[in-house]
């Protein structure tokens, strides 16, 4: 019998890429599989918030603000990568155990595979964001080419990071799960994504930096709208990225060996 | 000098018994309590094991049921760690096979084949290599590209013995398979693993059926009561299992492999 290749370890980068495409792969397939409308249907969910929204506020409570359903959407489609991944990182390694259970492989892989469905998700939804700037006759700016990446990369770490401390520790202590859906329905009204920055108090402001969400979602919005940043929130962001990150690693690193075992 | 590709060094193993305190509230309402629980009960499932495995060799493993056998394959695999001891292995391991190594549902036949390979370190493209064989073995025809969700018991079975014995690792887990699948399939594995027998890889067994550890292996392992118990000749061993279960099983005699394999199975 002929040997395929001998690693000097088992594992080599080539299997690392093709471990996370396939897991990517899996994720994308699991969601899409036998529906149709697949596409559709992943920015159906923040477009009927979003229209939910505007009807509630702008319609019946009649709050007035200048280019409301645009604001919606800034906030709401990054929203829906932020929170979903979030949500569902509880049962990542619970919903993989069939794996988890037979061969050993980079844990950790599972998390980021599913963080970076979402995230292309986000980056397929922006064409909908375009069109109804677009319809409102808003341009849209030239920093997208650098601040969606940037963007993009500071997210992806912090719900990386999130996510694999939720995945580990809810194998030990399994309602997590139900703690994260609450915290996230907080962080949802407390994070401006309905509700612009201005409208929050002033004597409130200093509260924004404690929220993970929130310097990330202002920052979303001024670069959708706006094509800016604000630095000082993004230097906020940055840091809660790589906190997120170091922390997860960390705690990833203390259990993961008990995985098999409790899962 | 063989080279030996799996050690165990006073290998300790114990699992905490954790479904008392799963729950944050019972946790936090009563923590030193739990704490102390948590540290108290614990269940022993291996206790000071030492053998080692050498590279090529057929390693056989028998035992009753919840001596130990699948926590070693566990801790062989990697996916289980040693409370004390050391476990060393050197090489690509196939994934745990038993009922179906990790299969995800949701997936192919196809896309599941993939899975497991990169799972065990290969890559992409060394699957494809590989793809059609492993088709073909498991007879597996149009479900191939169905989702592994509707196959049979027997048809995951078959999927997984062919994936692990193609996807062609280094140490070669078997666990228990021998049970499902038809007799034909029972019989093509056994083939397969007989072609084995003259490689270098290196094949471990935990099996019930003890013609088919005489046959295959070339040292077999007794462990009884989480410890070991006797370590040689997989004939010798056998034997002194089967005395001390008080069962008379006539295994010298010379039958064929796949006849006595299948005798076993037909009791």
């Amino acid at each position: 019998m002929k040997r395929l290749k001998d690693f000097s370890y088992h594992r080599n980068l080539e299997n690392y890429r093709d471990l996370l495409l396939v897991l990517l792969q899996k994720e994308v397939k699991v969601r899409y599989k036998s529906k149709v409308l697949g596409y559709v249907w992943s920015i159906a969910s923040p477009l009927a918030f979003a229209f939910v929204y505007y009807i509630a506020f702008s319609g019946i409570m009649r709050v007035r603000v200048e280019g409301y359903p645009l604001i919606l959407m800034s906030g709401l489609f990054p929203w829906q990568w932020f929170g979903n991944s979030i949500g569902s990182s509880p049962k990542l390694f619970l919903n993989n155990s069939n794996i988890i259970k037979k061969v050993n492989f980079p844990r950790n892989i599972i998390p980021l595979a599913t963080v970076l469905n979402h995230m292309i998700h986000f980056a397929l939804s922006l064409p909908v964001i375009v069109l109804f700037m677009v319809i409102y006759h808003k341009p849209v700016s030239i920093a997208w080419l650098y601040g969606m990446p940037m963007m993009m990369l500071i997210q992806l770490v912090t719900v990386y990071g999130i996510g694999l401390i939720l995945a580990s520790l809810n194998l030990f202590l399994r309602d997590i799960e139900r703690l994260t859906q609450i915290v996230m329905t907080f962080a949802f009204y407390f994070t401006p994504i309905i509700f612009t920055l201005d409208m929050i108090p002033e004597e409130y402001r200093y509260l924004i930096p404690f929220n993970p969400a929130a310097p990330l979602m202002i920052n979303w919005r001024h670069l959708i709208l706006d094509g800016t940043v604000d630095f000082y929130y993004l230097g906020i962001s940055v840091a809660y990225a790589i906190a997120f990150l170091i922390l997860g690693t960390a705690v990833y690193k203390k259990l993961s060996w008990k995985f098999a075992e409790v899962v | 000098m063989r080279e030996s590709v799996v050690t165990f060094q006073n290998v300790h193993k114990s699992y905490p018994i954790y479904h008392h305190v799963r729950g944050v509230k019972n946790f936090l309402f009563d923590f030193p309590r739990n704490l102390a629980k948590i540290k108290n009960q614990q269940y022993e499932a291996l206790r000071d094991i030492n053998f080692e495995v050498y590279r090529g060799e057929k390693f056989g493993i028998i035992g009753h049921n919840g001596a130990g056998k699948s926590t070693t394959l566990g801790l062989i695999a990697g996916v289980l760690k040693p409370n004390k001891g050391r476990v060393i292995v050197r090489g690509r391991i196939s994934p745990l096979l038993s009922l179906g190594a990790g299969f995800h549902p949701e997936l192919s036949g196809k896309e599941n084949i993939i899975l497991n390979g990169v799972l065990m370190g290969l890559t992409r493209r060394e699957v494809r290599q590989k793809m059609d064989e492993i088709i073909e073995f498991a007879e597996l025809d149009d479900f191939i590209d169905q989702q592994i969700r509707v196959y049979s018991s027997g048809m995951v079975a078959r999927l997984g013995f062919s994936v692990v014995a193609h996807l062609d690792p280094e140490i070669l887990l078997i666990d228990e398979v021998l049970g499902v699948g038809d007799i034909r399939f029972q019989r093509k594995c056994l083939k397969k693993m007989a072609e084995f027998k003259g490689s270098d890889i290196t094949m471990i067994l935990v099996s019930h059926s003890l013609p088919s550890v005489v046959n295959l292996c070339d040292r077999a392992l007794w462990i009884e009561n989480h410890a070991v118990q006797m370590i040689g000749d997989p004939m010798e061993v056998a034997e002194r299992y089967c005395q001390a279960a008080g069962i008379e099983m006539d295994l010298r005699t010379k039958r064929p492999v796949l006849n006595a394999e299948v005798t076993n199975v037909m009791f």
